[in-house]
């Protein structure tokens, strides 16, 4: 092979590895900085204790309460998101005529390119006050706020992914449903549906990793107490909010520095699983 | 039992609608209270001036100069590596292992969380390059952040030129770097654009990558080097709502600054969209 | 051109005309199809023949741009009346179409399909599953796997599970839409011989483009050509002494 063609190739090899070792460094950045945390706990105590007091002495490093605080919103977010923006996804793809559907489709994507600190904006200025006058509750900033946000923001990647998947199923199943008799509800819910259903529930899992690693949006609306919570509208204080919002004022080296990394660990090891649950199991069954 | 049937298909469709029409509404209450708060914030002054007695006076001009060598720089840092990345994703492809991994390395990139990007950029640019808390830094988290957005875009942008292009170009006695270089790449050209055009909206709102690798929280200077820290718009946001001791005039300050990156992501979104309008419409193949 | 006086339809169409958009599909269509025959469609690619049989189930309705004029009478009532209820019709009239096209579900569940959307009792579509199966020829091939997908089938049991899933509605009338154009010679084969076994049943309607088939197969046929009805007669007689001039050129294969 010719020199250049050689050099050529070399390039784009070496650009792809890049992405590798990218990932790469992300997880072992992470290992790094958040396993020594383990001299200073158990692995035990850091995932199974609800304590959370970096700055005690002697601190406490319980994340419980954190991963509980983020499942929550994260749940409540899916509550949200999944209706609508399967819903959305639905009605786009099978019931919008053709005008409708060109409205639609950029007003949905419109909300997926508003950035988070936006959104988090909104739910701290403009939802809190409004949820504490509605319903009666003495703080505003809770894990109803940040699950409305979340979900709102979570609603363009369920159904943009859902629509590609419905759009997918080959027209002739529609048709044979019509042709038996069935109508258009009974062919979505009993045949559309059921044929997309691996990109759908990827949709899903990939909202999921999404509302679960959102950052800026628990940070300024779940309202940041380190508890689990008893009701929808206590405050909340989710894996990455407390990294984001602890990070700044830890000093680099520090036990409570390693213990944020450890919870980054965590955070990522759930975000990877789903990607991974994306990967190997759903889309593989396609076939 | 028709009846029924009748009844549920009614219901069904009209929830959809019910699901959709709550959606767009919330979409447009959520504008109308932004540019309702803030179109009055922003002025003349508000996008030339630098911020005064603590953020609570004057205006935003540092953040946006610093959102836009964010973006300009980290833009140029992983355009050119996603390009070359989709090269070989999509023309050598070989071996195959490898294009199984980086494809497993992309999917999980496009879904780490950011602030997970953030601890990266603060331990490996940061820290480990020493590139301290800069421009330089956050350019570059948030250049890794953008890859797997580009690298999918360019995949797809070149993926969509038809094979009888390349196939022409080969029996000409073009070698496949010609190939890619003077027949594929610029038939794809201006959909890779369009992804890269998109990926500026995302990087220029993020936040979180930021925090800890570039942004300050305060200063009335620009950027003289790529080792300065800072202002950006959606970090200048965050802390206006969260830091300082005066909420009742930094409120509406937040409001303004949302406004300016709203806007700024949405007309850059537009382009993307106009652009990838005008191809489709020109495009003979 | 028919002496209606003969037999009384099963379903037939008065002065049937269709658009897409600006685009005169079908022209002044009038044509009985006779209760339990098989009647053929043929007539050149694009002349507006499977157009014409989606009218008689009214598939039609699912394109958008379609505009249509004129009845299709089912007996005496017009389907395309507004009082009527298309999933009715659908049911009445089953449709089998070009490519096999089951659900990606079991076997079972294919067939069962119309009987649940309708909420029959389970003991009743068990019942039904297995006579459809059996009057589709297929129940020996697929009794003892009943559950696996219908992916599992090969192309012409597939299209007969898609026959056999028609009949389970248990349908006044069969339309069927080339159901032999993509499937090998011998599948082809056993599926003509089921259409004559089934006509003791149902109305069979059959859009072929292949002229031996109809010959095969049909009491009557129908030659459609540009939109318009050209020529319907009993089968034998077109196919001996055809009336109209292009009806001749085309079963000698002038053009198509």
């Amino acid at each position: 092979m010719d020199f250049k063609e050689k050099i050529f190739q070399s390039i784009t090899y070496i650009a792809s590895i890049c992405t590798i070792v990218f990932l790469f460094g992300i997880i072992l950045s992470l290992f790094f900085e958040g396993l020594p945390v383990l001299n200073f706990t158990s692995i035990k105590d850091f995932l199974f204790s609800k304590d959370w007091y970096p700055t005690m002495f002697p601190p406490k490093f319980g994340i419980l309460s954190l991963i509980a605080g983020s499942f929550v919103v994260t749940l409540g977010a899916l509550v949200i998101s999944i209706p609508l923006g399967l819903g959305a996804a639905i009605y786009i793809s099978e019931i919008a005529n053709k005008r409708v559907k060109e409205i639609l489709k950029p007003l949905i994507e419109l909300l997926a390119g508003i950035p988070s600190v936006v959104y988090g904006l909104f739910g701290m200025a403009f939802l809190s006050p409004f949820l504490i006058k509605v319903f009666q509750v003495p703080i505003g900033l809770n894990a109803f706020n940040a699950s409305i946000i979340l979900g709102i923001m979570v609603v363009p990647i369920i159904s943009s992914m859902s629509e590609d998947a419905l759009s997918t199923v080959p027209n002739s199943l529609r048709e044979a449903s019509l042709a038996l008799g069935a109508n258009k509800w009974e062919t979505i819910m009993k045949v559309v549906l059921p044929a997309a259903k691996s990109g759908v529930i990827s949709s899903i899992i990939l909202g999921f990793g999404r509302a679960i690693g959102e950052t800026m949006v628990v940070l300024m609306v779940a309202g940041g107490a380190a508890q689990i919570p008893d009701s929808i509208f206590d405050p909340v204080r989710p894996m990455p909010a407390t990294v984001a919002a602890e990070m700044g004022e830890t000093a680099i080296g520090t036990p409570h520095f390693h213990a944020l990394f450890g919870i980054a660990i965590i955070l990522f090891i759930i975000t990877f699983i789903s990607i991974l649950i994306i990967e190997f199991v759903v889309m593989r069954r396609k076939k | 039992m028709t009846n029924i049937r009748k009844l549920k298909s009614s219901i069904g469709i009209n929830l959809l609608r019910l699901f959709i029409l709550l959606t767009v509404f919330f979409l447009f209450l959520f504008l109308y209270v932004i540019f309702a708060k803030g179109g009055s914030v922003v002025s003349w002054e508000f996008l030339t001036e630098s911020p005064k007695r603590f953020m609570t006076e004057g205006g935003i001009y540092p953040a946006i100069v610093g959102t836009f060598w964010l973006t300009v720089l980290s833009i140029g840092f992983a355009l050119p590596l996603g390009i070359f990345t989709a090269i070989f994703m999509t023309s050598y492809a070989k071996p195959y292992w490898l294009v199984r991994i980086v494809r497993v390395a992309i999917n999980t990139l496009a879904g780490v969380p950011s602030i997970i990007y953030g601890l990266f950029g603060l331990t490996v640019f940061v820290r480990l390059f020493n590139f301290g808390v800069s421009l330089l830094s956050g350019a570059l988290t948030l250049g890794v952040l953008a890859l797997p957005v580009i690298i999918n875009a360019s995949e797809e942008a070149i993926r969509s030129v038809p094979g009888d292009f390349r196939d022409a170009s080969l029996a000409l006695g073009a070698t496949k770097r010609q190939t890619i270089l003077r027949v594929i790449l610029p038939t794809a050209l201006p959909n890779i654009l369009t992804g890269a055009i998109i990926s500026i909206g995302r990087v220029a709102g993020e936040t979180a990558p930021i925090m800890f690798t570039a942004a300050t929280f305060y200063t009335r200077l620009l950027p003289k080097s790529a080792m300065d820290e800072v202002m950006a718009l959606p970090y200048h946001i965050y802390a206006l709502m969260t830091e300082g001791a005066h909420p009742a005039k930094q409120v509406p300050m937040a409001y303004g600054t949302a406004v300016v990156l709203l806007a700024l992501v949405l007309l850059v979104s537009t382009v993307a969209i106009v652009i990838r309008y005008r191809i489709r419409k020109k495009r003979k193949w | 051109m028919v002496n209606k006086t003969q037999k009384t339809a099963h379903i037939s169409t008065e002065n049937l005309n269709l658009w897409f958009d600006d685009n005169h599909v079908l022209k002044d269509i009038n044509i009985p199809i006779y209760d339990k025959k098989v009647t053929a469609m043929i007539g050149p690619s694009g002349c507006g023949k499977s157009t014409m049989l989606r009218c008689f189930n009214r598939m039609n309705d699912l394109i958008p741009g379609c505009k249509i004029k004129g009845k299709v009478n089912l007996y005496d009532q017009n389907i395309y009346d507004s009082k009527v209820d298309v999933t009715d019709v659908r049911t009445k009239v089953g449709m089998v179409f070009q490519r096999p096209n089951p659900f990606p579900k079991s076997i079972y569940k294919n067939v069962a399909y119309g009987l649940k959307v309708r909420g029959e009792k389970k003991a009743k579509i068990d019942e039904l599953v297995e006579k459809s199966l059996k009057d589709a020829w297929l129940w020996d091939e697929v009794k003892d796997r009943l559950h696996e997908s219908a992916f599992s089938l090969s192309g012409g049991q597939q299209q007969r599970l898609c026959i056999a899933r028609a009949l389970a509605n248990n349908p006044e009338i069969l339309l069927l839409d080339e159901p032999t154009s993509a499937l090998d010679p011998q599948s082809t084969a056993k599926i003509e011989e089921l259409c004559l076994e089934l006509k003791n049943k149902v109305t069979i309607l059959i859009v072929t483009h292949n002229i031996a088939q109809a010959g095969r197969i049909s009491d009557y046929t129908a030659f459609i050509f540009l939109g318009e009805l050209v020529e319907f007669a009993p089968t034998k007689e077109m196919f001996t002494v055809p009336k109209d001039s292009r009806t001749e050129q085309y079963l000698s294969g002038a053009f198509g």
